[in-house]
């Protein structure tokens, strides 16, 4: 599995996605390859997907540190935890000052477990920033 | 200190700054090359486990022979002393004890073979478990890599595409508006839908006998009468 491959796919879906959405990809060109989706209607929120020797990371960001009212940064992170279970398939975590959540998958994966899988992270975020938008300024 | 610990060490410690690798590819490449080298004696224990399982049992076999030709023997020796034959006797209880001596000897063989095939055994399941373990923390340290690669990979594109990153807030009031200026099209495409269509004046005029009206059999037989009579 590779980036090229999993934007070809999602390319060609168009109208035809299990999930009733349709994406849009965009490689982005670094030291490593990145690919990043957009579903249509929520552009402000894209996915970052690589992919590793033995997995699949699957991206988005959520909100910098600045974002987070000071007197609130310790009970978010506590919300965060407690929600890290229940969430489906995705984690919260922090990458250099940007709080993120994502879901890992085994490089075996079907093209369908990855386009489930970006349509619940998609829904995931949605539901995180509407839900803890009491701790951001 | 554990990879974890240094991972966790080198993220605190700031050098998740874009561009910045966590552990220099060198350090990567050194382990890449430690876990090759233990997969290498891990299929070296197993072909010299192989080798002395083989030897184990050549001299399992060895024991049970020299065990059932001692037996043999020393029935040989209470025939011979059954005919008084005490020279005979001698010579068969010799012959018995060379066998004696050679069956310690492979016993000795065969429990040394069976101490090695053991310790082998045992090195083999440990150096399993630390490829697996090695494996493991490898992938913590590309995956801890990887990230930063595309995080940074990331930030440029968004710096030089000039796209201004929104707040969570605003993301989150755009997608929402959206969400809702599409509800709002398709519940005013419906109402269009009940206006237009079949939809409402048709209906009154309809109802106040204005306009056309519903074909019924009876005005279909008057037109048909009407044509026949004409012709």
């Amino acid at each position: 599995m590779n980036i090229h491959k999993i934007a070809n796919h999602l390319n060609t879906l168009a109208d035809d996605s299990e999930t009733g959405m349709t994406f849009d990809c965009q490689p982005i060109s670094g030291e490593v390859d990145v690919l990043q989706i957009t579903i249509l209607g929520r552009e402000e929120l894209p996915l970052f997907v690589s992919v590793t020797d033995d997995q699949i990371l699957c991206i988005t960001y959520l909100w910098g540190e600045d974002e987070v009212k000071p007197e609130c940064i310790s009970s978010m992170q506590v919300s965060m935890l407690e929600m890290n279970i229940p969430m489906p398939l995705s984690s919260f975590s922090k990458i250099g000052d940007k709080y993120v959540v994502f879901g890992a998958l085994s490089i075996s994966s079907t093209f369908d477990d990855i386009e489930h899988e970006l349509t619940v992270l998609n829904n995931n975020a949605l539901e995180v920033i509407d839900d803890m938008s009491e701790y951001l300024l | 200190m554990s990879i974890f610990k240094k991972i966790m060490t080198a993220i605190r410690g700031g050098a998740s700054e874009v561009g910045e690798s966590i552990i220099d590819s060198n350090a990567t490449r050194i382990f890449e090359q430690e876990i090759r080298d233990v997969e290498n004696h891990l299929t070296k224990a197993k072909r010299d486990l192989t080798g002395v399982m083989a030897e184990q049992m050549a001299a399992n076999r060895e024991v049970d022979r020299l065990k059932r030709e001692i037996i043999e023997h020393e029935g040989y020796v209470a025939q011979a002393l059954d005919k008084g034959d005490e020279t005979l006797a001698l010579a068969v209880a010799e012959k018995i004890a060379a066998l004696e001596s050679e069956l310690a000897a492979q016993q000795q063989a065969f429990e040394s073979f069976q101490g090695s095939a053991n310790r082998l055994k045992d090195l083999v399941k440990k150096s399993e478990r630390q490829v697996a373990e090695h494996k493991r923390q490898l992938s913590m340290v590309k995956t801890t890599e990887s990230v930063q690669k595309a995080t940074s990979a990331i930030t440029d594109n968004f710096s030089s595409s000039n796209s201004k990153l929104l707040s969570a807030k605003d993301s989150l009031e755009r997608i929402k508006a959206k969400q809702q200026k599409f509800d709002d099209r398709m519940k005013a495409a419906e109402v269009l839908e009940a206006e237009n269509g079949d939809g409402a004046l048709e209906a009154q005029l309809k109802a106040a006998g204005i306009g056309a009206q519903n074909a019924s059999a009876n005005s279909v037989l008057d037109r048909l009468k009407a044509k026949q009579n004409k012709a």
